[in-house]
């Protein structure tokens, strides 16, 4: 039965994220955006809940983001599920609210974790749990086109040899564990991408430089330098064979699950801005009920009401994509689809609110100017809108990516 | 009681005078030329008809009873965020899908000119959506209101045809009203006719004509007399007004705001004519003015018995008006799909450029954005939830979207587009309506 409600125990899920957002994030949100490279310690006490909350099945964590394996094998059980995919975009949009920086700095709730929870054997879960890992894809040469990366994994007895360099790799510093992306055999392209996971203070391994950004600044984003890096051979996620067929979809299936993370990211961030934004013009007298048609309202009403249903779109196109990976249902498209509303949406209706609030809104009193600069980057990471668009239209058009470049 | 007596007076009075002016036996011959002669034929003919319809179509075999009446919501069996159909919907979805493709597809050219075929309407009849809003009591097959279901229908016949959807779909939008709105007294009259084997057109009328129309702010207005209602005004855009048999009209009643009145079209005072529009010939879109129209009070929607809110109403047309555009808007994308892979240019098929395919690729995000909000704000509906805001933003943003949608499809078609050769430009111009249609279809 058709039913776009938020249900009751999701709902409180979300309204404790919210108080963690309202209550840790937002008073120390500007301090962080200041002070960037400065880590918040602030956060490591929220570690400590976040388990809390994870023990009691109702996590936020990146482990929550895997596609229903079981319920995929039986399909016959009808039984919708609400499951911790949602709970996951539920509680990053809410959490993102408060603060999207330090939400990506959270201790244990990296991307690596998703790639680990997602691909990793249960003896691979079982050692690197508990750890923070950050993901490492991006090259200064290769960025959007993932395939194309130079890194290389070579098996010298019973170890990988890494070498290469990564750049922004997110909480690069402060992770525990790096989750690198590297080719086993570069002459036979995307197949022979692999990931590999090197624990922090491994030699060879080592951090050269920290971004200074536009946004984000409470998260680490950094250059990594492996320079004969060796780890034990069975730090390989995934199989050590070269399928041409298949591992490369293996390594991107990773992003069906964590687009709407990113997409919920957007959400919270728009969200905040819209909150603030009504309630500066509630100041002003401004009222807003969606009383009036489309033609006799002010061109204010009307332009909060034209961002509250595109948010609106993107909230439940992230919740739809997220459903469909609780519910064991493909969703390589719809994922695409939701980062691709949520993260030009979310940009636009950011960078709205600051013109529509001024002063106020340009001002470093307010944090409408941080979101605007913040929300650029969730356009950007985990594919850009224009890779999300390609995915949409390959899906659609049945398109490989020879035919559709 | 008093308006049969009007009725029976003014067709003795009809007789009379034909007898009297035409020597019986030359009837045949009459070419109605001479005005005397136009008058008295348009007289009787009003007469005749309205005597017909008053003691056959409409009337209560019995009167439901308290709790016979659909049930106004339902709660979902678990809290559960979900996006599958139910059993029932998938069945009908299933059925819709085909008729869309196989029946009003193929006819949606030809019926540009206005002339919708009879078998047509007697298919539409079988399918027995209107049926579906009708409660058990009365023949009918429903037990509960289904905003959902309503939306699931407009949009799947939308996508074979706006409209013919607009047409097909014209007397579920009144049963809805009916049952939404409706005294018990007054669904048990009106309903039970759409149970039957033959197609009753029936009909919402409650946009007017002129330029920045505020449905809030009718200038219809109805008046009470001692026996019931007059009422005054133009109307415009109201589907099937022509050849609906009742409709239900929108008017202010001054010190009440406004409110319905259910009216059979056979009235004197009512003129009804076809409008000419850019596009939704089918549809039978049409004028109807009201002059000095008298109802009996019984005709007041709703009478004393039920609340009748007219933002609601508005909210659940608002709905209606936004699950039209996904069916239309679903077909321009699944056209464009297969064009652009089908079209060749610099050596290869359109679709392979990023200029192209990433139009379509916005024209899938945003038609899916569109449908998350209409079914959201019908699901809402449907459980008793307050839906106001999500309908204001679903019209929002189907109004706006689904012009962008339409625009796109004619545009990536290129100058075959432009030609009615292709269906682009038809969607072209019935998606513009969406825009500007209110309270045409309450689901």
């Amino acid at each position: 039965m058709i039913n776009l409600e938020i249900p009751k125990k999701l709902q409180q899920v979300g309204a404790m994220a919210h108080s963690v957002a309202e209550g840790m994030f937002r008073p120390i949100s500007r301090k962080y955006d200041k002070f960037e490279h400065v880590y918040p310690s602030e956060l490591d006490m929220l570690r400590s809940i976040l388990q809390g909350m994870e023990d009691g099945g109702t996590g936020m964590g990146a482990e929550g983001l895997s596609q229903d394996k079981k319920s995929k094998s039986k399909s016959k059980s009808k039984d919708i599920k609400n499951g911790s995919n949602m709970a996951v975009v539920l509680n990053m949009m809410e959490i993102c609210w408060g603060d999207s920086g330090l939400a990506l700095t959270i201790p244990g709730q990296g991307l690596g974790n998703a790639a680990i929870a997602a691909v990793a054997t249960s003896e691979q879960k079982k050692r690197f749990t508990g750890k923070w890992a950050a993901m490492a894809i991006t090259e200064p040469d290769a960025g959007s086109d993932s395939a194309s990366i130079n890194a290389t994994a070579r098996l010298d007895g019973d170890e990988w040899v890494l070498n290469g360099e990564k750049i922004f790799v997110t909480c690069g510093e402060r992770a525990d564990l790096v989750v690198i992306w590297a080719s086993l055999d570069k002459s036979l392209g995307r197949a022979a991408i692999k990931s590999f996971v090197v624990e922090k203070g491994t030699p060879g391994m080592k951090v050269t430089h920290l971004e200074k950004k536009l946004g984000i600044r409470a998260s680490d984003t950094a250059t990594i330098i492996l320079d004969n890096c060796r780890i034990p051979r069975n730090n390989i996620l995934g199989s050590e064979s070269i399928d041409t067929k298949k591992s490369f979809a293996g390594v991107m299936q990773t992003f069906d699950n964590t687009r709407p993370v990113v997409a919920a990211m957007s959400v919270g961030v728009a969200t905040a801005a819209l909150d603030l934004t009504r309630e500066l013009l509630n100041r002003e007298g401004m009222r807003f009920n969606y009383r009036g048609t489309r033609f006799e309202i002010s061109t204010i009403e009307s332009e909060i009401y034209r961002m509250e249903a595109d948010l609106e779109a993107a909230r439940l196109l992230m919740f739809k994509a997220a459903w469909m990976a609780d519910n064991g249902k493909p969703n390589s498209k719809e994922a695409s689809m939701a980062k691709a509303k949520a993260g030009r949406v979310g940009n636009e209706i950011t960078l709205r609110c600051v013109e529509l609030c001024g002063s106020l809104g340009y001002s470093e009193d307010y944090l409408l100017e941080k979101w605007a600069r913040d929300s650029k980057i969730f356009d950007i990471f985990e594919g850009t809108q224009q890779i999300q668009q390609l995915v949409v239209a390959r899906r659609l058009l049945k398109k490989s990516s020879k035919d559709l470049k | 009681m008093e308006l049969d007596t009007i009725m029976k007076k003014s067709m003795n009075v009809t007789l009379g005078l034909l007898s009297r002016v035409s020597g019986s036996e030359r009837v045949k011959q009459w070419n109605l030329r001479e005005p005397a002669l136009n008058l008295v034929y348009q007289g009787m003919r009003h007469s005749v008809r309205a005597g017909n319809l008053v003691q056959s179509r409409f009337m209560a075999k019995k009167t439901l009873k308290p709790g016979e009446a659909l049930a106004k919501s339902t709660k979902p069996k678990k809290d559960l965020f979900d996006l599958s159909l139910t059993r029932e919907q998938q069945m009908v979805r299933d059925e819709l899908i085909k008729f869309a493709k196989q029946e009003m597809r193929p006819l949606a050219r030809d019926v540009e000119n206005g002339i919708v075929p009879d078998n047509f309407f007697d298919q539409v009849n079988e399918l027995g959506l209107a049926l579906s809003g009708v409660p058990e009591a009365i023949e009918g097959a429903g037990t509960v209101r289904s905003p959902v279901s309503g939306v699931l229908m407009a949009e799947d016949m939308a996508y074979g045809d706006m409209s013919l959807a607009l047409a097909a779909l014209s007397p579920l939008g009144f049963v809805n009203t009916l049952t939404e709105f409706g005294s018990r007294d007054q669904q048990s009259q009106y309903l039970p006719a759409f149970t039957g084997e033959k197609f009753i057109a029936a009909t919402i009328a409650l946009m007017e004509p002129r330029a920045r129309f505020n449905p809030n702010k009718l200038t219809t207005v109805a008046v009470p007399t001692n026996a019931g209602y007059r009422i005054n005004g133009i109307k415009c855009m109201v589907p099937m007004g022509k050849k609906s048999e009742v409709m239900i009209v929108f008017a202010l009643l001054p010190g009440h705001g406004n409110r319905g009145f259910i009216i059979e079209s056979h009235h004197p005072g009512i003129t009804t004519t076809l409008e000419s529009n850019m596009g939704l010939s089918a549809a039978g879109m049409s004028r109807v003015v009201f002059e000095d129209v008298e109802v009996p009070k019984s005709a007041l929607l709703g009478e004393s018995e039920v609340h009748y809110s007219h933002q609601r109403m508005l909210d659940l047309a608002k709905i209606g008006v936004c699950a039209l555009s996904l069916g239309t808007c679903q077909a321009v994308l699944d056209f464009v799909i297969n064009y652009a892979n089908e079209r060749i240019a610099f050596g290869e098929p359109i679709s392979n450029r990023q200029a192209v395919a990433f139009m379509i690729a916005d024209m899938a995000i945003e038609l899916e954005s569109m449908r998350m909000l209409t079914y959201r704000a019908a699901g809402r509906a449907e459980q008793g939830l307050s839906f106001h805001r999500e309908a204001y933003l679903a019209q929002m943003m189907c109004a706006q979207r689904t012009m962008q949608i339409g625009t796109n499809g004619v545009q990536i078609l290129g100058g075959h587009g432009f030609v009615c050769e292709y269906p682009v430009e038809l969607w072209y111009r019935q998606l513009r309506a969406i825009g500007i249609l209110e309270g045409t279809l309450v689901v």
